[in-house]
């Protein structure tokens, strides 16, 4: 493995860029290498589609999930548990933290920043998808990654490629995006730790360092008969 | 661009009515629509456009107004609670018979209510949300690519036919990501001669005003509008019929339930059971013929819903309560599943044999 895996990885970038998807898969690829992990839910932007979502399937892989208590509930209310200064100040465990969208979303994490910095053994990760309307060039996910570190005071160390169409994702959808991502790393000096796909196109991709991801399937996706 | 990109609802219809040549937003933040104020807030300013956001709902809903008044294409967006602090600014603009978008995208009620998807506002968008006898077309668009296309005809058919133009969306569809495409619109131009922009000295001055101090001129207006009304329930009315044609049980669905209904008429289909669905695109006009025809053959009708029943009543008025009408529905944010669905269908064909 090319980039060992760090005692806390953060997940930020665009809203709807597929943060807390990547987190929970990558919650589970930690897990299968025989680590305690825990993930924790800063978001306080986004209303629906929480990682708690994904509770059942982290819960039987045994990966705790820490997760406001109003999480897909009606409360609006931008407060997180306090459990999640064990989760940077315990060294016990491996810690994923998927943080909210944008800078708004970014705000959250600053409280955690002087532990995080302490420490020294995180990745902080920058989710980008490049079929997201704000962030379509190299250029526009730059400026979202300076709103981003500016907000929380931690700076982005590498990049996963996670563009997607959704359920229209093809092999070439990917590849269409891979100058971007190269142009992106380059221009920031940060690496691709990994190009996300899904497992039917994962056979069609030739691109390094391939992390096959699982979708949230929603019982209000039409399914084509 | 129409290229492919991957939005949220929301997104989309921020991005789509900016295609239909919208330069004037007036909003106030309430999920689960704020991402189309947010969106709107980093867009406007880039391409010479006004992003405002105003002290209140009924503010902004009056600052459209004035827009309306002056003839440019302008809209504003909010959820349930807020857009029924709008509806006395709609019935003002219905009754100054100006064009502009109001998005509700609709979250539990009633009162604060939550902030989960519903479709518990169907009344109040069909019915007359504010006072006055007056009509919204309403647009319940059913799919990401929807929420663009349906803005952007909605612009149209304000300006068309110079009234106040619904999109009725839940929280789902606006906080859901799907592929859409955004083509340049076909921006149709449409005399607004009757706006108030400025005589120049060269002619007599506009009024925008819904005051009438003799009753018989309110009544003449009130009776014109019902004329232009006759004519877009003609033209206007949108829907999709799905297996339909041999159904015994006919489901009524739109928007989100649509797409749920959808997967439990296939799965029904597997099998055997012959089910279809009507998917009424306009709810104003409401789609009455199609319901009168499946009237014909299917034994019962079932309306499935997030609200505890509003638009069954016009499907019992569509199919002049020849069949059966039962109620599928979940209510208060929660989401009827396609099981739920397909066990409702069940139970209706064991009734009505």
């Amino acid at each position: 493995m090319a980039n060992p895996f760090k005692r806390v990885t953060l997940f930020a970038g665009h809203y709807g860029s597929g943060k807390t998807n990547i987190a929970v898969n990558y919650a589970k690829l930690l897990k299968s290498t025989g680590k305690k992990v825990k993930i924790a839910d800063l978001d306080t932007v986004n209303p629906y589609f929480r990682t708690k979502d994904s509770i059942k399937d982290l819960e039987k892989l045994g990966i705790d999930l820490i997760s406001p208590a109003f999480a897909n509930t009606n409360v609006d209310l931008p407060a997180l548990p306090q459990e999640i200064y064990g989760l940077v100040q315990n060294k016990d465990a491996y810690a994923i933290m998927d943080i909210g969208g944008d800078d708004r979303g970014a705000y959250a994490l600053g409280r955690y920043t002087p532990y995080i910095l302490q420490e020294n053994d995180y990745e902080m990760i920058f989710v980008a998808n490049f079929y997201r309307p704000l962030t379509r060039t190299a250029d526009q996910a730059i400026e979202v990654m300076k709103e981003i570190e500016l907000a929380c005071g931690i700076k982005f160390t590498a990049i996963i490629n996670n563009s997607n169409l959704g359920k229209d994702t093809t092999a070439k959808t990917v590849e269409n995006t891979l100058k971007i991502a190269e142009e992106l790393s380059n221009k920031t000096g940060l690496p691709i730790i990994y190009t996300t796909c899904t497992e039917q196109v994962a056979n069609q991709l030739k691109v390094p360092n391939l992390m096959q991801i699982t979708l949230q399937e929603k019982y209000f996706d039409v399914k084509e008969n | 661009m129409s290229e492919k990109v991957l939005m949220k609802g929301n997104e989309a219809i921020a991005e789509a009515a900016i295609k239909a040549g919208c330069r004037f937003y007036f909003g106030y933040p309430i999920t689960p629509q704020t991402e189309i104020a947010a969106y709107m807030a980093k867009r406007m300013p880039k391409i010479g456009g006004t992003f405002l956001q105003a002290e209140s709902e009924v503010s902004a809903i009056n600052m459209v107004y004035g827009v309306a008044g002056a003839g440019y294409r302008v809209m504003t967006s909010s959820s349930s609670p807020g857009v029924s602090l709008k509806q006395e600014g709609i019935s003002y603009i219905a009754g100054a018979d100006l064009p502009a978008l109001i998005v509700n995208v609709q979250r539990g009620g009633p009162g604060l209510g939550g902030i989960q998807p519903s479709q518990s506002d169907y009344f109040q968008a069909t019915k007359g949300g504010g006072h006055g006898d007056y009509k919204l077309v309403v647009y319940a668009p059913a799919s990401v690519q929807e929420m663009a296309d349906y803005t952007i005809k909605a612009f149209d058919v304000a300006d068309k036919y110079r009234l106040p133009v619904m999109l009725l969306a839940d929280g789902t569809m606006g906080q859901m990501m799907e592929p859409v495409e955004l083509p340049d619109a076909e921006i149709k131009e449409y005399d607004k001669s009757w706006a108030v922009r400025g005589t120049q000295m060269k002619r007599e001055h506009n009024i925008i005003n819904s005051l009438y101090l003799n009753p018989e001129e309110l009544e003449r207006t009130n009776f014109e509008r019902f004329e232009k009304y006759a004519l877009i329930e003609k033209e206007e009315c949108l829907y999709e019929e799905y297996m339909v044609d041999d159904a015994d049980v006919v489901l009524v669905a739109f928007g989100i339930a649509s797409r749920i209904s959808k997967n439990a008429v296939n799965e029904a289909r597997k099998q055997g059971l012959k089910v279809g669905l009507i998917r009424p695109i306009t709810l104003w006009p409401f789609p009455v013929e199609p319901l009168k025809k499946a009237a014909e053959h299917a034994k019962g009708f079932i309306s499935v819903e997030l609200s505890m029943g509003q638009m069954i009543e016009d499907v019992r008025l569509a199919t002049e309560c020849k069949r059966p009408v039962a109620l599928c529905n979940r209510t208060g944010g929660m989401i009827p599943s396609p099981e739920q669905v397909l066990e409702s269908i069940k139970k209706m064909l064991s009734e009505v044999k």
